[in-house]
């Protein structure tokens, strides 16, 4: 018998961990939930707009909304690692770092998609939007763009929660490298609302696969520099 | 306890002094001997300095991003100091950048600011270097700022040319100088604007260096402090 655990047992076992903390605390989720809505209204009262122009302005708006409240997500992610030293517990674990990323990626991923499945009903009813393409894209769009979200928050939601006032550094941090995310995930959800050819907006989509593949690769190299004593 | 020497005082004077006159010879190019341009007029003179500093934030950044590499590598802390003292300049060339770019496009454009790409990821490049610097001024302890500083160099390079082609993909008014077949301008032109790219470059070298020897010298200052007090 061997006492080191495989690299899938120990994400499995941290995600298990975090997951049944959420499901518990309801921590992140509900405030994922409540605020995005309060991003819509907020919205609903600074764009008051006749309903044609909604249009051109909803993609934007539920993107901005989901990484907003996203951020609250992610200031959460390891910040509740910090108290009585957990953090320092995971590390001295017999596994690799990398699979305390990667636990914390799928964990985040799952919290942020599971809110995202009643926020997206919910911005369509609000904003009277019909969706005339195909689900299955919509979906693609709304898993790659928060896989890409996540995949870079996460990596720095563990750098900031290192610093002093991580809470007001993550945002700062975040926002500029998420920039080709946030206008990739605007622009292909314009494309399939306003009804474009696929191949129209074909290219946002490869960049998002591009983008999240590089910052899967880049964090599994840099993880463990991130977290040393 | 070793002590970390910073640039010798002679090299950093060196380069000093020929960053002073490269300075002053490219500003007399600029602004005495090369023709003004046929359309824009002397307002375009700006773009001599305006493209030397881009390139010099550019090349500044680069630094950053090697010099955290070699950190993280080799846990030697003069590649750490000399990834901060880069980012530093690095922002200030930017800020340059971002000044004189509207000051030629109010004239030009009609308008300050335009969301082209190249506007927008110069932007964003400030953004994401700021975003380091106070990395580094709020992390505890130097030897774990010099980590998370050094992993955020790595990330936010890696991030600029992803910025750079998401933005491209909006229609561009920048003016693209350098076509692949040939230069769009008038030789006296190209040789003045070779000349403010080597005098900032010189500028640059001579700036990190100082910037490099104050920062080892600081520490040493403070670790002599300790010393007293023990």
């Amino acid at each position: 018998m061997t006492l080191k655990p495989s690299f899938p047992r120990a994400v499995w076992a941290m995600l298990v961990k975090d997951l049944r903390l959420e499901f518990h605390t309801k921590e992140m989720f509900s405030a994922l939930l409540i605020f995005a809505l309060l991003v819509a209204v907020a919205f609903s009262f600074a764009f008051d707009v006749a309903p044609e122009g909604l249009r051109e302005v909803f993609p934007g708006m539920i993107w901005v909304a989901f990484f907003f409240a996203g951020m609250l997500a992610l200031n959460r992610s390891f910040a509740s690692e910090k108290q009585n030293g957990c953090l320092q517990a995971l590390m001295l674990g017999p596994f690799d770092r990398s699979a305390i990323y990667f636990a914390k990626v799928i964990g985040n991923l799952l919290v942020m998609l599971a809110s995202e499945v009643v926020l997206t009903p919910l911005f369509f009813i609000f904003f009277d939007m019909r969706l005339d393409g195909s689900i299955w894209l919509l979906a693609a769009i709304w898993l790659l763009a928060t896989f890409g979200f996540i995949a870079v928050g996460t990596l720095l939601s563990a750098l900031a929660a290192q610093a002093r006032a991580s809470e007001i550094l993550l945002p700062i941090i975040v926002f500029p490298v998420i920039t080709p995310v946030v206008m990739a995930a605007v622009k292909s959800t314009a494309g399939l609302l306003l009804g474009a050819r696929l191949v129209d907006y074909a290219i946002w989509l490869k960049l998002l696969v591009a983008y999240d593949l590089i910052f899967l690769a880049v964090p599994f190299i840099l993880f463990e520099y991130l977290l040393e004593v | 306890m070793p002590q970390a020497k910073g640039p010798a005082r002679d090299m950093t004077q060196t380069l000093g002094l020929l960053a002073a006159v490269a300075v002053f010879v490219a500003l007399g190019l600029v602004f005495l001997w090369v023709p003004a341009e046929r359309v824009m007029g002397d307002v375009q003179r700006i773009f001599y300095f305006h493209v030397a500093s881009a390139w010099n934030a550019f090349l500044a950044f680069l630094v950053v991003f090697v010099a955290s590499i070699a950190f993280l590598r080799s846990g030697s802390h003069r590649w750490d100091t000399l990834a901060y003292c880069s980012a530093e300049i690095g922002v200030v060339f930017t800020t340059i950048t971002l000044i004189t770019g509207p000051i030629w496009a109010r004239p030009i454009w009609n308008t300050w600011w335009s969301w082209d790409p190249r506007l927008t990821t110069t932007l964003i490049l400030w953004f994401i270097y700021l975003a380091y610097l106070v990395i580094r001024s709020s992390a505890e302890g130097s030897q774990q700022q010099s980590r998370l500083a050094a992993v955020f160099g790595i990330i936010g390079f890696v991030d600029v040319p992803i910025v750079f082609m998401s933005t491209r993909w909006w229609r561009s008014i920048h003016p693209t100088l350098i076509q692949t077949d040939k230069m769009n301008m008038e030789p006296s032109m190209v040789f003045t604007m070779v000349f403010s790219f080597v005098s900032f470059t010189i500028l640059y070298a001579f700036l990190l260096s100082y910037r490099v020897r104050l920062e080892t010298l600081a520490e040493r200052a403070a670790a002599l402090k300790r010393d007293l007090r023990r």
